[in-house]
Order: structure tokens, then sequence, then C-alpha cells
């Protein structure tokens, strides 16, 4: 599908790539990433892809306008639309791995476990295994620094937000809100149901990048015990 | 060379222009709410515009000054006033080693900028000194500034030795930044608006509303949004739509109607339709909004807000190459 421009007020363009979630979208804007930032033009800020689109944000006076009546907007678009062309030719098979997530599921890090259990007729070692059986597509990073939303989690095991939000969820905390899954890279208020919790940080500003996790990553959770999770969260830098 | 911070008040933080380059890791941009105010700030203290200033949210603020410094006050007025005597605004002042430093009370706007030459020098993270308080990263330590906190300053920009001598706690120059060149800061402002992503979805009815009514600032507004009320604007057939990418002033109407102006603290990604965007250009004034205020929006083209932002950066240019002549004719640079 060809790219449609929209301007987000007068210092981004919101490229959108189709109308639903799907990976091959994903996998088209991950490349027109690729392609811009290897190629930066004349006043680009920064761009942010989610799940059907990329904001490419610039600075309005760092651009080379041409002497033509365009305005700015239109220039950006006249950019993006010369590396649709070359995107279209980027043809790199992105790698295939798999981030490893451990999950110290139920219990104390996981207080709802028991709630999305029996909102499906399944019992706790049901969840865990399906959450855990599945493997996941980072489709972007948002909400917080790290947090990945992701997609394919099966229904089977979808369970709606609480109604009150918790006003404080530790960092680490595995949650589902509705079929989604994500995790929190921080300590914030939050309404998803907390099923477990890994010992890895997702954030970790000191380091490039910042996040454990990035779009187009894939991801498995695996199910550890308490000890392994001390283990792990000890070995933490 | 330090600033001892004796009150914060409601909130101050260090500040700089943001962090940007990170929002794909869902890293937010943070840095000055009010940037004309903060980068006139910085000029007038000698600095470049990227160095770090102080952003001080209404009253209560109080510090002392460890060192001779120059600073710059600028921004909104709340009542600045050294060792009991009122600080002239937008303009150098030459601070003496031992001088307090108040903000005793809001007379308009919402947020000053204090910055002093040599810039904070708090480390940089990712790029950037601005404070990024849910993450606890950049600023002083991460966090708002607390009574007892020792703020490091950079080499100063301004000779000291070249202050003019005299016994009083400090010296404002004779010139400042016309009012003619400031933004058109009010109580309540009127704020130019192109036209949001999903402007179409709202009623005609609720297009009309958001152009033709004036809005309540609420006190939950803070740095990462505007909460206006007002009337309830609605879509023609309310739907999800998925998360995408927001801007510095996208105006997005979240389910209970009541719309939310995205400043420095946004997230990277929203998934609430937006009505609308405020123009670069009024960005100063709708940071400087006050709660208790009320706005109004009125719609520009996008063909409008880019020439009145390159309008806008062009009076800044100038703005700054007058100030650094000014400086360098009194002698301080």
């Amino acid at each position: 599908m060809a790219w449609s421009f929209y301007p987000l007020g007068d210092s981004a363009v919101l490229v959108e790539f189709g109308s639903g979630i799907s990976e091959k979208i994903h996998q088209e804007i991950r490349a027109a990433v690729r392609g811009i930032e290897s190629r930066p033009f004349s006043g680009f800020v920064e761009c942010v892809p989610a799940f059907t689109t990329l904001c490419v944000y610039y600075d309005l006076m760092g651009l080379r306008l041409t002497g033509r009546k365009m305005t700015a907007f239109e220039h950006v678009c006249s950019l993006l639309r010369d590396m649709e062309k070359s995107a279209a030719q980027d043809k790199e098979v992105l790698s295939a791995e798999v981030i490893d997530i451990p999950v110290c599921y139920g219990g104390e890090f996981g207080p709802d476990l028991g709630l999305v259990a029996e909102l499906n007729g399944l019992s706790e070692e049901e969840v865990v295994s399906i959450h855990a059986g599945e493997q996941y597509l980072v489709y972007a990073i948002g909400f917080a620094p790290g947090f990945p939303y992701l997609g394919g989690m099966p229904g089977t095991i979808a369970a709606p937000r609480k109604k009150t939000p918790r006003l404080r969820i530790p960092a680490g905390s595995v949650g589902i809100a509705g079929t989604q899954t994500g995790i929190y890279p921080i300590e914030t208020p939050g309404g998803w149901q907390i099923i477990g919790r890994t010992p890895l940080a997702l954030f970790r500003p000191d380091q490039l990048p910042p996040t454990l996790l990035q779009g187009g990553d894939y991801i498995r959770f695996r199910p550890i015990g308490l000890e392994e999770y001390r283990r792990l969260r000890g070995i933490q830098p | 060379m330090s600033i001892r911070i004796h009150k914060p008040g409601l909130l101050a933080t260090v500040q700089d222009l943001g962090r940007t380059g990170y929002g794909k890791y869902g890293i937010i941009v943070s840095g000055a709410m009010d940037r004309f105010a903060h980068r006139t700030a910085n000029w007038l203290a000698g600095n470049d515009d990227g160095a770090a200033a102080l952003e001080i949210t209404l009253s209560g603020f109080a510090a002392e000054f460890e060192q001779d410094h120059w600073v710059a006050i600028t921004g909104g007025n709340m009542t600045p006033v050294i060792d009991g005597r009122a600080v002239p605004m937008w303009r150098p002042v030459f601070v003496r080693k031992g001088s307090r430093l108040v903000l005793k009370q809001p007379v308009s706007g919402c947020r000053a900028y204090l910055a002093v030459s040599g810039g904070v020098d708090v480390p940089e993270v990712m790029g950037s000194r601005s404070t990024y308080l849910r993450a606890g990263i950049g600023g002083f330590e991460g966090r708002a500034l607390r009574a007892g906190d020792e703020l490091p300053v950079g080499t100063p920009r301004l000779g000291v030795s070249e202050a003019p001598a005299g016994d009083g706690s400090f010296y404002a120059v004779s010139w400042a930044i016309p009012w003619s060149l400031l933004p058109a800061y009010g109580q309540n402002p009127a704020i130019r608006v192109i036209r949001g992503r999903q402007w179409d979805d709202f009623t005609l009815r609720s297009r009309q509303a958001f152009l033709q009514s004036s809005f309540h600032v609420t006190p939950q507004s803070d740095r990462m949004g505007y909460r206006l009320s007002g009337p309830s604007l609605e879509l023609e057939s309310p739907r999800e739509y998925l998360s995408e990418a927001v801007a510095l002033g996208t105006v997005q109407i979240p389910a209970d109607g009541q719309p939310i102006v995205l400043m420095a603290d946004r997230q990277t990604l929203g998934g609430y339709p937006k009505i609308a965007q405020v123009i670069s250009a009024d960005l100063p004034v709708m940071a400087q909004a006050t709660p208790g205020g009320h706005i109004a929006f009125r719609e520009v083209s996008p063909e409008e807000a880019e020439s009145l932002f390159i309008r806008e950066e062009r009076k800044l240019k100038r703005l700054k190459t007058m100030i650094r002549l000014k400086l360098k004719e009194d002698n301080y640079a």
C-alpha cells in the first residue's frame, strides 16, 4: 500500500502505511525507519514508529526549502516519497532472534493471576502455559520508557482492565489488558491485570539503546521460580 | 559555584530544550514548557540555547546564590524579589554572593525561568539535562528540586569582574527585551490551532463548539498536559483508534469529551482522537496559561502556521543578536 501523509502540526509528518495491525505493515515501517535514519534529511529530528504509522519530526528552520512555492510539509512529504521508492527495494532479512523474558508468575508478583484464570475458566497453571507458550512481536515501544506493545497473545487468556487502576505497579510487572499483554518497565500507576514479574530491567538509561526491547524484536516468556527470580535480580546491572 | 535551594515551591525542575532522538524507545522529550522564555533567559545570561535553567512553577520558590552570578529571570511574573527588593525581569541581572531570591506571588503566567551564566551543570543523560520525573533521570538527581539542594553552575559566560560596583545585593542592567517582542501572554489567551488528524471524525456541533467556546483551564493541568473543561466534544461514531505518535501541542479528546493539550512531558504515543494541534508559534503562550483562567481556540491554515513559526524564529534570531551586541557593548561578554 502507498504511504499516506498527514500533518501533525507544523513540525511533524505522520506517515500511514495501512489500516490494521499486521506483521507486514510492521516490517514496512521498520524498513522506512532504517531508510530515514541511515540517510537523514537536513532538518530531520527523529522518527517514532507505532502500529500502522511512522511520525517524522522535523525542525522547520533546519529544512533546506528551495525557492519553489512549497510548504515545509510538502517539502518533507516529497523527501519521504523519494524514500518510499528506495524503501520498496529494501529486502533486508531481519534477524528473527527471540529474546527470552524470565517471569515469576503468580503469588506476590502476580496478584491477578487467579482472577485471569477464573475469568477464562482455566487453572492458573494453564494461563501460565498459554502465556508462556507463545512468541510475541514487539510492534512498538511507548507509554513508558521501554514499554513494549506486544502482538500475539491468545484470546483464551484475555481479561478486562481493572475498574480502578492501582496507584503503584512495580517495575517488571507483566500484565494483561484485553487481548494485550505487556511489561511495565518503571513503577507507574496502571489498570492492567498483573500476572507475574520479570527480574530483567527493561529501562537502562545508562546504556545504548536505553531499553532491553525494541520495535521488531520477538520475545517469549519463560516461567521461573522465586529462587531464579532472586538470582537473576541480583546479577542485574 | 552553586545555587542553594531554600524552598522549591509547587514544582521546580532543571530543564533544557529536551531529550530528542529517543522517542522510539518510549522516552519522552521533556524540556522547558515555554521555550521562548527559556531560550531568552539563557541568552540574557550569556549562554547558548541548550544550557540548562530552572523552570519554576507559580510561587513559593526561594534560593540563595553562593557566588556572584549573572542571571536572568523570564517567563511568568511571579514577583521576583532579591533581599526584599523587586528584581526586573527579561534582562541580565548581576547577583552578589549570599543574596536570596524569592518568588513571592504569581501576577501573570504560570512558570518563571531562572537562567544562570554558565548554565546549571548537572550531568547529561541521553544528550539532555532535562528532568524526566516519572523515569527518575536527568535534571538534578532525576527529581524535582528540594530544600537543601545545591545546584552546580558551569563556567560563567559573562565576566563577573566587569560587573558594576555597588553595595546592593544585585544590579540590573538598564535595558531589557521590549514588551512588544514578547509572546502575547495573557490571562485568557486565544490559541491558534490547525486541524488535527481526526478533526473530521467529530460532529459538526463539536467542531463548532471547539472553535467558538471558551475552555476553563483546570487545576489538573501539569507539565504533561493542559486539561480543559468546556462543552463536551463528541465523535460522530465512537470508535477505538490505534495508538500513534503525538506532538507538543496536540489537542486530544478522551472519552469524557474534555480536551487535553499535550505539553512537554507528554507520552510518546497516544490513542485518543486528535481534534487539533496548537501552532508552534503559540506554544509559549499556551505554556503560560494558568489554572483558573480560560482559553479559546482559533483556526488557522497549515500554511499560516508555518509562516507564523518562521516569522517567530526570525524575530528570535534578531533578538539573540541584539542581546549579544548589548552584552558586548556593556563589556560583560
